[in-house]
């Protein structure tokens, strides 16, 4: 099978688990306790106006028919609008996703840049203070709470020594750099002690195979082993973490998002849900869904890349 | 006739390995938790939600370690109080979960077939969402609160723990002992509960510790954002959230919980690891 088969067998692949995605969103809404238009309007209305949302929105028909309507909108990328600020919720997701997306692979590089140097010092210099202090430092990473790191960094950087904005997104790419990086930072620190705890133990594991005793006794520079024949051995498994994680980092997007009032989705969805826009949390429960699929199917790409003994079955 | 004496065999002995300095640390940590979960009241200086308005926004003194928070409530006890909170939150989006999981795990990886694919297709499912947009997605449509929340992560936590003990059954139900146990006429649930089972679970209750670090962190974090505990309960992310606002001019209503609840993650993250160290077979 070559690449593109592949890709395209594995997009075929998503359709099922998407259909099934699909339905339960669909439920979603319908489990709301009481019906969906007294839930969004609240107890204070007339029965002429609940009549007349649940018209709108399509309720007073058969379920099945419903779910008909539901799919056939979907399929048209109609997500349905938005009770709270009256835009299509594809537009608004379109909007925002994007914002979301960059803020999770800025905190996905901060990560990588504070993971990869720490965990090749540390998996060196094995078993000395120098690596009990990494493995000790990234130990506590693993245990904060990203909420409890946002708002000490916003006060400390943002407000106290106002090196970083507190809050908010730039209006270009560079200026989101800068933005964006107490948000990344934050975010991407749970990702890095993660990475660096697997790549230490990888790197220690490939340090002993016969290929690099080889490599070493053909003559090569130290520097040269651990680039070409160490490092990337031991990135692979690294690799598939950092793609499985992406979906972790979007759950966290909602946490800084929130403590950093950045206007992506994750925001979006805490506001739709204290704002009961039930077709928006529809709409991104959703797209999270596809966003991480494609995520899994290129982790899956690179590491075919990566590995090139890896079949593509 | 002769007759043959059977050497009596010698029951090896288990070596069991010393534990860790980083396993008892992190023991004496949870037992200090656990403690002040069980006992609070004898612990804490005051009560959770005892105002006192002629002294708010203290800073930390001898008579208020951690400080007052804006109501005048003295924010060690509260802290104290939330280990109650916290470690109920630690144990309850795990014990489902591990429980059910396991059975769930167990049984599907034993008779595979049409309950295996089953079971494939929520693996999927679930797989493809952010565990914590899938929870605040659950609690959206529940409404927010400590036992929506325990509903939410339950209903989704298992998951992970039938993954990882079908894995492992699948890999053991054609060892010999099952074998075994079939040529003897035991039936498929006396060889599950029986034989397969503990040869299984120790993943799982590895995991399970890992997952009571995670389970704390999430249902802070849902705290935090107004999903989980409701203020005025003390809990230590209901707790950051009530004081970021006093950020620059009280550091201390956030700060100290905070750091509770990472200590807490890390005495899990510590217990978690220095099991795994022992009841892992080294390879």
């Amino acid at each position: 099978m070559n690449r593109w088969q592949y890709v395209l067998a594995r997009l075929l692949q998503m359709i099922p688990t998407l259909l099934v995605i699909l339905v339960l969103v669909f439920f979603m809404v319908r489990l709301l306790p009481g019906d969906p238009a007294t839930a969004i309007l609240g107890d204070r209305v007339t029965d002429e106006a609940v009549e007349r949302l649940n018209r709108q929105l399509g309720l007073d028909r058969p379920i099945p028919v419903q779910l008909a309507i539901f799919m056939r909108n979907v399929a048209q990328g109609d997500l349905g609008t938005s009770i709270n600020l009256k835009v299509p919720v594809s537009r608004l997701i379109a909007e925002r996703l994007p914002i979301t997306m960059g803020l999770t692979l800025y905190a996905g590089l901060v990560a990588a840049l504070l993971a990869i140097p720490a965990a090749i010092v540390a998996a060196l210099k094995r078993g000395t203070w120098i690596d009990g202090t990494i493995r000790g430092f990234f130990q506590v990473g693993l245990s904060l709470p990203v909420f409890y790191v946002a708002l000490q960094l916003l006060t400390v950087f943002g407000a106290r020594l106002s090196w970083f904005p507190v809050g908010g997104i730039g209006s270009s790419f560079g200026e989101n750099i800068y933005y964006l990086f107490l948000p990344a930072l934050s975010l991407g620190f749970y990702l890095a002690a993660m990475l660096m705890r697997n790549l230490r133990a990888s790197i220690l594991e490939v340090l002993t195979a016969e290929y690099v005793d080889f490599a070493r006794s053909k003559g090569l520079q130290p520097r040269v082993v651990l680039a070409s024949h160490v490092l990337r051995n031991a990135m692979i498994g690294t690799v598939t973490l950092f793609g499985l994680s992406i979906g972790r980092l979007m759950g966290g997007a909602v946490i800084t998002e929130t403590v950093f009032a950045i206007p992506g989705v994750g925001r979006l969805m805490i506001d739709s849900i204290y704002g009961r826009d039930y077709s928006v949390v529809q709409g991104l429960t959703l797209s999270f869904a596809v966003v991480i699929s494609l995520v899994f199917l290129l982790t899956d790409l690179v590491y075919t890349v990566l590995d090139p003994r890896t079949k593509m079955a | 006739m002769t007759t043959t004496t059977v050497p009596r065999l010698r029951r090896a002995r288990r070596v069991v390995p010393r534990p860790k300095p980083t396993l008892v640390i992190g023991g004496l940590l949870l037992l200090g938790f656990v403690t002040m979960a069980i006992i609070p009241g004898a612990i804490a200086p005051y009560g959770p939600n005892d105002f006192d308005y002629g002294a708010i926004l203290q800073a930390p003194s001898a008579a208020h370690p951690f400080g007052t928070d804006n109501f005048g409530r003295d924010v060690l006890s509260r802290v104290i109080w939330g280990a109650r909170i916290d470690m109920q939150i630690a144990l309850f989006t795990t014990l489902f979960p591990f429980l059910f999981g396991t059975f769930a795990g167990v049984v599907t990886g034993y008779y595979g077939r049409w309950l295996d694919a089953i079971f494939g297709r929520i693996v999927d499912v679930v797989m493809v969402f952010p565990f914590l947009i899938l929870v605040i997605a659950i609690v959206a449509i529940l409404g927010p609160g400590l036992s929506n929340m325990y509903i939410a992560v339950s209903s989704v936590g298992w998951v992970y723990y039938a993954r990882l003990v079908r894995g492992e059954t699948i890999v053991q139900k054609n060892a010999e002992y099952v074998q075994a146990g079939k040529v003897m006429g035991y039936s498929p649930s006396r060889i599950i509960a029986r034989h397969v089972f503990p040869n299984v679970v120790t993943p799982a209750i590895v995991y399970l510790m890992t997952d009571m670090s995670l389970g704390i962190l999430l249902g802070a974090s849902l705290g935090y954002l107004g999903l989980g505990a409701q203020p005025p309960t003390a809990e230590w992310g209901v707790m950051v959230a009530d004081g970021k606002n006093f950020m620059t001019t009280a550091w201390w209503i956030s700060t100290f919980p905070g750091l509770v609840l990472t200590l807490a993650g890390i005495s899990f993250s510590l217990v978690g690891d220095g099991l795994a160290d022992l009841l892992r077979p080294k390879s």
